[in-house]
């Protein structure tokens, strides 16, 4: 096997390209790499009374389109409700009466936090608070109110 | 007759010491080896045309298995993974199902078993051929120690080619996948790709994959270059030590798969 | 029956060394608890060529072993231009090893270099000289072994004894102090033979290399070495001069050059009594 060195280094470098290539492909096509690299955006504080399914790295969307991500969820001792960090992309403007609900997209989807702004004329600034949330839709709670009603309902006319 | 089983049972026992003792001493044995070839790295790495030869010959030369494979194994997981999502109407999260399956565990692991059977096979058998031909102890003489010129570029070639298939193979099989899901069966393509950049993650998935393949290329590539110095000078004896590679390897890779796995995707979901 | 060699050649370095090449003391060899070799003691003086005579498994290979640092000696010295071996650091085995050359059994040529690059190697890995000094060099080498036009095949498409002699010619690369030879004769036709007998001799009285000749050939060895140690089960039974071990009575050295299949070295392998096994069915 005498390979002579020019065809070996082509080969080599070849191989070499054709990987990191692979690599690159993987982290901008098939994850997240751009919004994990793009500029980090501004801080957002929402509060909930129950997140549902949310996660962190949930995506955060106005009129469906994705702003920005969910960058932490803790728990406030001292209120016990649910504190969300969101990471909105830098360009994007949200009133100071936005709503900010938990939703979930189609009926087994992920679950992600949808925006929508009010008339405010001031906007919400770095480190703002989204004053008006709307919890997460926790089935067994519907279901358990379904019955409730369907029971009360049932039982009114006597 | 309680002599007689005392004593069998302490015959068992110090064969089961002295079994245990071989092993350590085996394990010893190996790290003073790997120890070794570390140290003769520098010297390996200086003479880049060496190692460039070896990333030709277990890269590049497991090109091919690598593609094909990759390509056949994210068509089948894309045909599988259908028929099961669609029951639950969920066809669209079918690329995400293909890519972290690839991506996070398929990919490291599949091309880390083909790449012990083809080229950590060939690296065993050319060095254990080398040795029984005497040429590493012609080189010793010569002054020149085989551990840097025909060891650590062998190694240092499988730990740099190791990762590179892994991606390759992961790419391929989106690819398959894609080919197979949306030309074929017809998922939306949008869909398709949306759900997946959503739901892969670059740190936790792609990052984690990629440690997963040079982990299981340090070990493929140690136990290959170990068991190739180490075998018999017979024909036999490098026959044996090929074997030994192969299901060394791979069972390596599978114990540390699941090792990585437990630490890297702790508490998923 | 033992008697000092011709004086070594006065050449150069050898007034700058000591008188031996290699000095043998006591030296016991073990491997695995089985005792390889017993009090061997031997002296090779410079410039002369010594052979290494006996029957297969021996351990006249790993008397080579021992001169170049391979193997350590259970007891004795192992002295190598008056260094002694077993004491050498790694670095100092490999500065002595640079004025060794070792030509193994059946050429052990790197398979994947071509015969250029095998002779070349040492060359390139240890001085700093130029291709075309390097060049020079080697086809210099080559055309010491006769095998200049063959500069640029493979170590595949050689006959066993040209790939011999591109092994001798790779030995003598560095123009080495010693030469070590295992087996140079095993296996080669009559012609390859008695041009490698003679490429040991002319090396020897050319370029004032010590040659040390592992081998069973009695027949080619006393044509050209100026001393012989006859070794049997790991011990030294008997030494002399061609002349002298040609005309001796002792038993083992008169069944090894007349080729007697039984004498001090028996013809069968230890087993019970003939008649015994033969009858055993009873």
């Amino acid at each position: 096997m005498n390979l002579n060195r020019s065809a070996l280094d082509l080969w080599v470098g070849v191989f070499v390209a054709l990987g990191i290539g692979a690599i690159l492909f993987l982290a901008l096509k098939v994850g997240n790499l751009i919004d994990f690299a793009s500029a980090p955006g501004y801080r957002l504080e929402a509060r909930f009374d129950n997140i549902g399914g949310l996660k962190a790295r949930a995506p955060v969307k106005a009129a469906g389109v994705v702003v920005g991500r969910v960058e932490s969820i803790k728990l406030d001792s001292a209120t016990y409700q649910a504190v969300v960090t969101l990471r909105i992309e830098p360009g994007y403007q949200f009133t100071k009466d936005t709503i900010a609900s938990i939703l979930t997209s189609g009926l087994l989807g992920d679950v992600y936090i949808g925006l929508d702004p009010g008339g405010d004329p001031q906007m919400l600034a770095d480190g703002g608070t989204v004053s008006k949330t709307q919890s997460g839709i926790v089935l067994e709670k519907l279901i358990g109110q379904f019955l409730f009603d369907k029971a009360a309902q049932g039982g009114a006319p006597k | 007759m309680l002599n007689a089983v005392g004593s069998g049972f302490l015959s068992v026992l110090r064969r089961m010491g002295s079994r245990t003792v071989t092993i350590i001493a085996w394990l010893g044995y190996v790290t003073r080896f790997a120890a070794a070839v570390v140290q003769q790295s520098p010297a390996a790495l200086s003479r880049l045309s060496l190692t460039l030869r070896e990333i030709y010959f277990s890269g590049v030369l497991s090109l091919v298995i690598i593609l094909v494979s990759g390509l056949f194994v994210g068509m089948v997981l894309a045909l599988q993974g259908y028929d099961v999502l669609q029951r639950y109407g969920a066809a669209e999260s079918l690329g995400v199902l293909v890519a972290l399956s690839l991506v996070r565990e398929l990919g490291p692991v599949v091309s880390g078993l083909l790449f012990a059977s083809r080229a950590g096979s060939a690296i065993t058998a050319e060095i254990g051929l080398m040795k029984a031909t005497e040429q590493l102890s012609a080189m010793e003489m010569m002054a020149v120690d085989p551990l840097a010129r025909v060891v650590a570029p062998r190694f240092w070639g499988g730990i740099i080619s190791m990762p590179l298939l892994a991606a390759l193979f992961s790419t391929l099989g989106i690819f398959g996948a894609y080919l197979v899901g949306v030309k074929l069966i017809g998922i939306d393509a949008g869909a398709f790709w949306s759900n997946m950049q959503a739901g892969v993650d670059f740190r936790y998935d792609i990052v984690n994959g990629i440690i997963k393949s040079i982990v299981f290329g340090v070990a493929v590539s140690m136990l290959a270059v170990f068991e190739g110095y180490d075998a018999k000078p017979t024909a036999e004896g490098v026959s044996t030590a090929t074997t030994r590679t192969v299901v060394e390897s791979s069972l390596a890779i599978l114990g540390l798969d699941f090792v990585l796995t437990v630490f890297m995707f702790r508490g998923v979901g | 029956m033992s008697s000092q060699a011709a004086p070594a050649p006065a050449s150069a370095r050898a007034r700058a060394h000591p008188e031996y090449a290699v000095e043998l003391e006591g030296v016991t060899f073990a491997y695995d608890r089985r005792l390889v070799l017993t009090g061997i003691t031997m002296a090779v003086p410079r410039g002369g060529v010594v052979g290494i005579m006996g029957g297969s498994g021996c351990g006249k290979t790993t008397i080579l072993r021992l001169i170049g640092g391979e193997l350590q000696p259970k007891s004795g010295r192992v002295l190598v231009a008056g260094q002694s071996v077993p004491d050498l650091d790694r670095d100092e085995l490999y500065l002595m090893r640079r004025e060794l050359g070792m030509l193994f059994q059946f050429g052990a040529l790197f398979t994947d270099m071509s015969v250029y690059e095998n002779v070349a190697f040492t060359l390139r890995e240890h001085t700093d000289l130029t291709e075309e000094l390097i060049r020079d060099l080697v086809l210099m080498k080559l055309h010491a072994v006769g095998l200049r036009g063959a500069a640029r095949l493979m170590p595949s498409e050689l006959s066993g004894g040209m790939a011999r002699r591109v092994a001798l010619a790779r030995a003598i690369a560095l123009d080495p102090m010693l030469v070590m030879y295992d087996e140079p004769f095993a296996g080669l036709d009559p012609i390859s033979l008695g041009i490698v007998g003679q490429l040991i001799r002319r090396s020897s009285d050319a370029l004032g290399i010590t040659s040390l000749v592992v081998t069973h050939d009695i027949y080619e060895s006393l044509k050209i070495v100026d001393y012989l140690y006859f070794v049997s089960a790991g011990k030294i039974i008997a030494q002399g001069t061609p002349d002298e071990v040609r005309a001796s009575k002792d038993a083992f050295v008169r069944q090894f050059v007349d080729g007697a299949p039984d004498g001090p070295v028996p013809f069968h392998y230890p087993a019970a009594p003939y008649r015994s096994e033969i009858l055993s069915r009873a």
